[in-house]
């Protein structure tokens, strides 16, 4: 097996360069890269584009490197929870590109699974659908839509193996398996780091063929956005 | 008028056994504590969970379990959880039978718009585009009037639209619509107390009224 293992973020990260498209894995805080952003934070880069359902808030996650004003390009489906993201988009600090959830996670899957473009349903008739092709299937239009592809793609998993291979829980899964594919250099931080042929081969979410670096994350904080109980 | 949750409560008479649905954020999340128990059905959450539960008890909190609008919850007896993309494919694919979703303003038409005052707020459309492109039906649940008396049941939607001809009933603070194919939305029922001839006045689109427009009823 192929050994995937580095130190820790650190070095996980250290070849990221100015300008690069980053892909962040998570939905709201759930299933982000903590430690692997905390690495990148510590980095003199600039003008990245970031690919990730969300932004953050203002002092977690991306909205963190936001704050740094490492951030050149933001493509998200919601931003909402990020006043800081608000105020650099309608000051024109930050470019944005707001795509639907469905179409953003398929242009990833897109993206690593060797499919240039596909149509989609969503966003036809809207300012989404501004300067893409329109196409007719079975009385119903569709827009095309091409597939995203990042530099470097940054995952999330509760246990890997050093060989890559992934496995999620709860619904901290979300974008991970897709970015994992879509990298060109894909690092994955785990909260359980194994040898490999510890993990049952059928119970793995993400090969670990996608997968070029993993290491074992640590001091997970792991915020609630809106802790809701019953009594 | 209703209150949000008695328009969730109305929504929630809408609900088939065997249905598998999607809630949205706000009034349509308040919708799940109305089905009746009587009723077998899965909640979907499109980041990733068919089967959400009620939320949790403190010491059941879960970070690796949330909602689509960030809130902790729990799992049902059966439920399973995939990726971004599965939740989606699911969703375009036609296999979530009923959305019910907020929204800023309804067309005549079926035209929806709920993401975006251009200039005041841009969060993102999240999956709304998404779920309203594929849903085989979607209820909407909004408010009939905004805060400053404006109709927000139009002739044609002054906001940015989320999707095109795509919603089915309106169940508002208001009345019950449902918004006919060739165009209109047809009064089904009144909110108790409240007349034809008001919901009329407050609705700027085309209103539909045949026959006696029954009061809600919200005894089961």
């Amino acid at each position: 097996m192929i050994n995937k293992t580095v130190k820790n973020a650190q070095e996980a990260v250290q070849d990221v360069f100015s300008n690069a498209v980053l892909m962040f894995g998570g939905f709201g805080l759930s299933g982000i890269p903590e430690n692997s952003i905390q690495a990148l934070l510590g980095m003199d880069i600039n003008g990245l584009t970031c690919i990730s359902n969300n932004a953050g808030v203002d002092d977690f996650g991306i909205g963190l490197m936001l704050q740094k004003r490492m951030v050149k390009k933001m493509i998200s489906s919601y931003v909402g929870e990020n006043a800081e993201f608000e105020r650099q988009l309608l000051s024109g600090e930050l470019e944005v590109e707001l795509i639907p959830q469905g179409t953003l996670a398929e242009r990833v899957r897109a993206g690593g699974a060797g499919i240039p473009a596909f149509f989609t349903p969503a966003g036809v008739g809207t300012e989404v659908a501004e300067g893409k092709e329109l196409r007719e299937f079975d009385d119903k239009l569709y827009l095309l839509e091409r597939w995203l592809k990042a530099d470097f793609a940054f995952v999330k998993a509760w246990k890997g193996d050093t060989a890559g291979n992934l496995i999620y829980k709860g619904t901290a899964r979300n974008f991970n398996p897709m970015m994992a594919a879509a990298g060109k250099i894909t690092i994955a931080e785990v909260e359980e780091l194994v040898p490999a042929g510890e993990l049952d081969p059928n119970q793995i979410h993400t090969p670990g063929i996608y997968v070029q670096r993993i290491f074992q994350g640590k001091d997970y904080e792991k915020r609630i956005e809106q802790r809701t109980v019953r009594k | 008028m209703l209150t949000k949750d008695q328009i969730a409560q109305r929504i929630a008479k809408e609900v088939k056994d065997g249905q598998y649905i999607n809630l949205g954020i706000g009034i349509p999340t308040l919708v799940a504590n109305y089905i009746p128990e009587n009723l077998d059905v899965v909640l979907q959450s499109e980041n990733g969970l068919l089967g959400i539960g009620p939320f949790p008890t403190e010491d059941k909190v879960d970070p690796d379990l949330i909602n689509a609008g960030k809130q902790t919850i729990t799992m049902t007896k059966g439920s399973v959880l995939f990726s971004s993309a599965e939740s989606f494919a699911m969703i375009r694919g036609g296999h979530v039978q009923l959305t019910i979703l907020g929204a800023m303003e309804v067309s005549e038409n079926g035209d929806i718009s709920n993401w975006k005052i251009p200039g005041k707020m841009v969060k993102g459309m999240g999956g709304a585009m998404d779920l309203v492109a594929s849903a085989e039906r979607i209820i909407v649940a909004m408010q009939h009037c905004s805060k400053d008396g404006q109709s927000k049941l139009l002739k044609s939607c002054t906001l940015p639209i989320t999707g095109i001809r795509c919603v089915d009933m309106i169940v508002s603070d208001l009345a019950v619509l449902e918004v006919l194919p060739e165009g209109g939305f047809k009064l089904l029922e009144r909110a108790p107390g409240i007349s034809v001839e008001e919901i009329q006045a407050k609705t700027e689109g085309k209103l539909i009224v045949e026959g006696e427009i029954p009061e809600m009823n919200f005894a089961s």
